[in-house]
């Protein structure tokens, strides 16, 4: 295949990705709708008369059959869009001259930040039975792709001299790991905010599939405690490392690396909230989304905002900085 | 005033509530530093006070962005100075917040260290007497004897790496695991200051130059020879290592296709350096991202350009001004602006000021740079007589023509001012018998970020640490269990609870492993 063909490949899959999870949204939304029936069969069910109740029991069980169908139409649709973002991706990689990681410019961290969302969510799921997030990250995933694809698409070039190091495979994958895994905590705990502010209203319907409080807790807390080390890793090791070879200063105070360390510090704030005495629970929740937010302002609003940073990939231009020489 | 305080049998003066003495005061202060509430709120504020410091240029960052901030804004710079909101991570508010979390840090760490040490040394604590009531617990009776059952439960406890109280009571088993948990935990928190350590240490005993080398052009490691020179603190001159070094050619990779034509993939200075006067002449390719390191001292290519080599004549046919001038790309293609100053030619001072074509284009009557190779070199300028400011003494950036005193020289018609435009080997006279400047051939210039960064081993040594006393205090699980059997009429009756001290664990999940493992056994 050509590099244009590749191109065109990535530029589809993209496009297709995003429609399969659309309708893994769709399904999704189904499975919640279908809940909702449930509950009022069961309401009926133990109020009614006798003529309903035979009728209502196989009800029950058709909705049952129903909500657990498209809830895992939903997940297998996840997973079919996964596959075609990381054909995306790959073939992104592949139309480039020479072929490259597929993460050299906004457009293409956006594309592959998204992929490891949803790859996370995927991959975490079965283990912490996180089945009832699927509409939440599927929402996000496809509104952040659209983002990219409105707003960020560049067409695809060869890479910066800056960014033409092994570092960017090591530096950037543990970051966007470790930005999939925040994001997906961020999710969980706003669920427990939510959640939390329901009170004791009945849980019926879509809330009676999230876990309780504590378990959103603790997984939330499991969530974060991967991402901390591994953003650790990311923006404290790698991150210096690369930019000393770089840009001569392994840390420069770049608008970047200012609000990756802002970052780490109000996880940092959120790991220690979570074991000391009336900063447990709410705030600590509250303090996760903090995090989650400084996270994305790092990834895309930092780049509106500071027109210094050497983390700009728009362009290959010099960074010359602090040329001023004088007469003398 | 009062006679009570004169009689020494007097009763001690009654103490209103929040009353405190000095020493009672100093220890409120130091409890509340080193508690947990406060270290979070000093970690938030630290967050909070390194913001402006992204939204605002840096002086020690971005010299040249900061000057231009402050030129824009002239009702909010005298402000922000006074703030110190140009050098936020140098500013006595920022290390305020700093010095205090480490002060706090240390506050905490030290005492747990002490705890710690203890701790291991210490046998896991007694069983409560009442399992049921911690909040992980599980009962189950069986037709096995308490002895059985208890050596079961060592067995298996030992097997998965729990310590096991040597003296339990009667009846119990009492084991603890996890002790690495707190180690990573200390581990991490003293590592921050090893890296606070190695950080201190490049910034007080570094120091990061710069400089702008025509290819060609020798460089030997002295500060006079640097654009940009900044020390550290405690620098001194002599750290410099005596080396020298000549870049001999330069190579641009361009691109001819796809949407960046005409910007570089890739470049690389052929050098020769010798380490010490005299010594060895050795030869590297500098790169970005491929430093060259010196003895202690990094160098790095960071930049280039072009520099056009131009000769000035005066009105007197001398020659007044030869060689290549530097000027400054604005772009990724190499469109460069500069400025030339003569300030020896006669009868008066000649300036230029204007911008150079790698690839010159006419599009439409309109100049236009194509490509950042110097395919079809163009310089473009616009010329000044007068007073340049520059026998005052006072310093002025090569970037910048002061043309307070100044005129341009108009040109002959239509134009306001004159505009020569030349391609290499090309002379124009200037009007009035001012001279002549002829554009001779263009050279590329690189710049050479030179940089001594003491301690940066120091610093990764501590984050690394720092990673690993993280996981460990992160992953590790530290937990209590407790195992109490009673024999009864109906046979044995054991009660097994968990205490998990992480606070991350599912201790039911732990309990119920527990149990089906100990039922499971004898079959």
């Amino acid at each position: 295949m050509t590099d244009a063909a590749w191109a065109t490949l990535s530029n589809q899959a993209v496009a297709a990705a995003a429609v399969v999870y659309f309708l893994a949204l769709l399904a999704y939304v189904v499975e919640w709708a279908s809940l909702r029936q449930v509950d009022r069969s069961r309401v009926l069910a133990g109020s009614g008369g006798p003529d309903v109740e035979p009728t209502s029991e196989v009800d029950v069980e058709k909705h049952r059959d129903r909500v657990a169908m498209f809830g895992r139409l939903g997940l297998l649709l996840t997973a079919l869009a996964v596959v075609i973002h990381f054909v995306a991706l790959f073939s992104r990689g592949m139309s480039a001259d020479p072929n490259r990681v597929p993460w050299g410019n906004m457009y293409e961290f956006t594309l592959a930040g998204t992929f490891v969302v949803a790859a996370l969510f995927l991959a975490m799921g079965r283990r912490y039975a996180l089945d009832w997030l699927g509409p939440v990250v599927v929402t996000f995933v496809l509104a952040l792709l659209m983002v990219a694809v409105v707003w960020l698409y560049d067409p695809v070039g060869p890479l910066p001299e800056a960014l033409n190091s092994y570092w960017l495979v090591i530096h950037v994958v543990s970051a966007i790991t470790a930005t999939g895994a925040f994001t997906l905590g961020g999710m969980t705990s706003a669920t427990y905010l939510i959640k939390r502010r329901r009170g004791d209203k009945p849980q019926t319907g879509l809330w009676a599939r999230v876990p309780s409080l504590e378990k959103l807790d603790l997984m939330s807390y499991r969530i974060h405690a991967f991402a901390f080390p591994v953003w650790t890793f990311a923006v404290l090791i790698t991150g210096p490392i690369w930019a000393h070879q770089a840009w001569s200063s392994y840390w420069n105070w770049d608008p970047k690396e200012v609000w990756a360390f802002i970052t780490w510090v109000v996880y940092a704030a959120y790991l220690h909230a979570r074991t000391t005495a009336g900063w447990r629970g709410r705030n600590a929740a509250i303090l996760a989304l903090v995090g989650t937010a400084t996270l994305w302002f790092n990834f895309i609003g930092i780049n509106y905002f500071s027109s210094s940073s050497q983390h700009s990939y728009a362009g290959a231009s010099a960074p010359i900085s602090q040329l001023d020489r004088l007469d003398r | 005033m009062t006679t009570t305080a004169a009689k020494p049998s007097a009763p001690a003066p009654e103490r209103r509530s929040g009353e405190l003495t000095l020493r009672e005061l100093l220890r409120w202060c130091w409890r509340q530093l080193t508690s947990m509430r406060i270290a979070l709120i000093l970690l938030l504020l630290l967050a909070l006070a390194a913001v402006p410091g992204s939204l605002v240029p840096q002086e020690r960052v971005d010299a040249l962005k900061a000057g231009q901030w402050k030129d824009q804004h002239e009702t909010l710079t005298p402000i922000y100075e006074k703030l110190g909101i140009f050098n936020v991570y140098g500013s006595p508010w920022f290390a305020a917040i700093y010095i205090l979390l480490v002060v706090s840090l240390v506050g905490c760490i030290v005492p747990r260290t002490f705890v710690y040490w203890r701790n291991l040394r210490a046998e896991p604590p007694a069983a409560p007497r009442n399992l049921t009531r911690l909040p992980s617990h599980a009962t189950y009776g069986t037709t096995e004897s308490a002895d059985v059952v208890l050596e079961r439960a060592r067995t298996l406890l030992r097997r998965k790496r729990y310590r096991l109280r040597k003296d339990a009571a009667e009846g119990t088993v009492s084991a603890e695991r996890g002790f690495l948990r707190e180690l990573g935990n200390l581990v991490f928190h003293l590592a921050v200051l090893v890296v606070l350590v190695g950080f201190a240490t490049g910034t007080l005993l570094g120091y990061k130059g710069g400089v702008i080398l025509v290819t060609g052009t020798p460089f030997s490691n002295t500060p006079t020879q640097y654009d940009d020179f900044v020390p550290g603190s405690l620098f001194r001159a002599g750290q410099l290592d005596p080396f020298r070094f000549t870049v001999d050619d330069f190579d641009v990779d361009w691109l001819t296709s796809g949407p960046r034509t005409g910007m570089a993939r890739g470049f690389q200075a052929h050098m020769e350096y010798q380490s010490e006067p005299g010594g060895e002449e050795k030869k590297y390719d500098l790169r970005v991202n491929h430093p060259l390191t010196i003895g202690d001292t990094d160098l790095f290519l960071i930049g280039h350009g072009y520099a056009p080599v131009v000769t000035v004549r005066d009105g007197e046919g001398r020659v007044v001004y030869d060689g290549p001038t530097v000027f400054l790309p604005q772009g990724p293609d190499l469109f460069s602006f500069g400025v030339i100053k003569v300030p020896d030619a006669k009868p008066g001072q000649l300036g230029f000021e204007g911008f150079f074509y790698p690839t010159f284009a006419n599009v439409n009557g309109d100049p236009v740079n194509l490509n950042g190779d110097d395919l079809n070199p163009a310089l473009s300028l616009n010329v000044w007589t007068g007073d340049l400011g520059l026998d005052g003494g006072a310093s002025q950036s090569v970037y910048v023509l002061d043309k307070a005193n100044a005129t341009a020289l108009p040109a002959k018609k239509g134009m306001e001012t004159l505009r020569v435009d030349l391609a290499p080997g090309d002379t124009a006279q200037l009007p009035n018998g001012l001279g002549s400047i002829t554009f001779d051939r263009v050279e590329s210039w690189q710049r050479i970020q030179i940089s001594q960064t003491p301690g940066k081993g120091i610093a990764l040594l501590g984050v690394v640490l720092a990673l690993l006393g993280l996981m460990g205090s992160l992953f590790i699980r530290s937990r209590r269990v407790w195992l109490r059997v009673s024999e009864g009429p109906d046979g044995t009756l054991v009660e097994i609870a968990a205490l998990d001290r992480s606070g991350g664990a599912d201790t039911d999940a732990v309990l119920s492993d527990l149990v089906a493992d100990l039922q499971e056994e004898p079959r």
